[in-house]
């Protein structure tokens, strides 16, 4: 572990990339937030509960969460990104939704689906995190019961330096074992609810990442609250 | 010793620890974590006495006994219509609740309610699935027929109704229109054209200001100026005792809020 790593971005090691989050940017949605993190930026629109077709989906016990992750055509580095599914965005779909579904509680809206639409207008590493980030601001804005905000992450072990939010850069500094882990968290009961990896990483320092990471992720966290509040126009400053 | 860290009439968002301590009692959209009272729903903070809960404020309708609302007929069954009611579920309206005819079997459901038409109705029951009974029979309630249809936010809707009625008195007054307000956040309203232009211009502003204090005045001085005239309050309140043509909505507590989930139904009249 080298402590002198010193990232491009001269950002500290455990620093995350500059945040702007945002709730009610589209109008029409029952729910939306924009959150944005150095150069990544996505958007989420929540439409829902709403009754759910076709009906052998339907969830007699409670309301289903579907997720839908998609990166813009020109959201990447450049070469076109195809739009619709792909087994990428797939996956990222999939996991999103099970990093939100342990917040919400939809029993009140049997039959329905809520849906999740994330778009991700520019990309720079790191996009299912800010993804999940937007999702949570705007499944909170459209008034949904959710026991907490979930915020995530991403930590990564760099030339052996353990870093938070790596950037495109970071992200491809170390050809031989540079590792990537998105981590999203529930705050209040410090229940993490994704967990990937890419890369090779000793058990002891993934456990490291996961502390390393959870004062960052308590801060999103903070940072989607202060979203909403602003919306109507009440500041977390007030409060006290 | 318990601390109440967030205020009331705050806005409070999911996560956000409320009060500290067991001195509070978490009610509707706020639970207990270990010693803490968190908010669970986007909402406003009411403190009554230890009872911390919060007063929804965005969200869909969710439909309840005996609310007023207006739907549209959106499919037309063996022994009823179906209608969209704005909300994630939609409603039935059975035969025997939707005229005082006796309607023969067999008869062409049409003649009654055709597809899109809408209605004002009650709602007679909700099951635990959500599955919503209506009714056109009572007084007020009934078929629409002209007019035009606004739609506004289920939560805003105690604002624009007032209190015991008052705003929306005062803007039938001021306009002429006729209205009837949803509690499902669908209005109704009939008038002349440029009157109802303003009528939903009003609703806007109501919609957009109705968390600011002195909500009332705001929206008569508007309405003074858009309609040139001046409104006496005093005036309102008594011809509205005698006016009898439009459906008596519940008013719900002034806050806007719906009450505890008893069954105490016939409190609410």
């Amino acid at each position: 572990m080298s402590e002198e790593f010193e990232r491009p971005s001269k950002r500290k090691l455990d620093e995350t990339r500059p945040i702007e989050a945002e709730a009610g940017v589209i109008k029409k949605a029952d729910g939306s937030a924009r959150f944005k993190i150095g150069d990544t930026e996505a958007y989420a629109a929540v439409y829902g509960p709403r009754e759910l077709h076709p009906r052998f989906l339907q969830d007699p016990k409670t309301g289903i969460l579907r997720c839908n992750y998609s990166m813009l055509p020109f959201s990447g580095d450049g070469s076109r990104v195809r739009p619709g599914p792909s087994r990428r965005s797939k996956e990222i779909s999939l996991v999103s939704e099970k990093a939100l579904i342990p917040v919400m509680n939809l029993e009140d809206y049997p039959n329905t689906v809520v849906d999740v639409f994330i778009e991700l207008p520019q990309t720079d590493a790191g996009s299912r995190c800010a993804g999940i980030c937007a999702a949570s601001i705007a499944l909170a804005d459209a008034g949904l019961m959710m026991k907490d905000m979930v915020a995530a992450v991403s930590v990564g072990q760099v030339r052996g330096a353990m870093i938070i939010d790596l950037d495109g850069e970071e992200e491809h500094m170390d050809e031989n074992e540079g590792t990537d882990i998105p981590v999203a968290l529930i705050p209040s009961t410090e229940q993490i609810t994704l967990l990937q990896g890419d890369g090779i990483v000793h058990r002891n320092n993934l456990i490291k990442a996961i502390e390393m990471v959870k004062p960052a992720l308590k801060k999103i966290a903070e940072e989607q609250r202060k979203a909403l509040h602003k919306k109507y126009n009440t500041q977390i400053g007030d409060q006290k | 010793m318990g601390e109440l860290i967030a205020k009331d009439k705050d806005v409070v968002v999911p996560g956000q620890v409320i009060a500290k301590g067991l001195d509070f009692l978490p009610s509707h959209g706020t639970y207990r974590l270990k010693d803490d009272v968190m908010a669970n729903k986007l909402g406003i903070l009411s403190v009554e006495g230890k009872v911390l809960k919060t007063i929804p404020i965005a969200g869909r309708y969710l439909p309840r006994k005996n609310d007023v609302i207006i739907g549209k007929v959106n499919d037309i069954l063996m022994s009823g219509w179906r209608l969209d009611i704005n909300s994630p579920y939609s409603a039935v309206l059975p035969l025997k609740d939707a005229s005082f005819d006796f309607i023969q079997k067999g008869t062409d459901l049409t003649r009654y309610f055709k597809l899109e038409d809408y209605a004002v109705a009650k709602i007679t029951n909700v099951t635990s699935q959500n599955l919503v009974d209506i009714t056109v029979k009572g007084p007020g309630l009934r078929k629409l027929k002209g007019g035009r249809i606004v739609k506004v936010s289920p939560h805003k809707v105690p604002r624009i109704i007032g209190k015991k009625g008052s705003m929306v008195s005062m803007i039938k007054n001021a306009t002429g229109c006729k209205i009837i307000v949803g509690q499902n956040g669908w209005v109704w309203m009939e008038g002349e054209p440029d009157m109802e232009v303003i009528v939903s211009s009003v609703l806007k502003k109501i919609q957009a200001e109705s968390h600011i204090p002195g909500l009332t005045d705001r929206v008569k001085t508007y309405l003074e100026e858009k309609t040139g005239k001046k409104i006496d309050l005093s005036q309102i309140n008594s011809e509205e005792k005698e006016s009898e043509d439009e459906p008596r909505f519940q008013h719900r507590n002034n806050n806007g809020n719906r009450p505890a989930n008893n069954n105490n139904h016939g409190e609410r009249k």
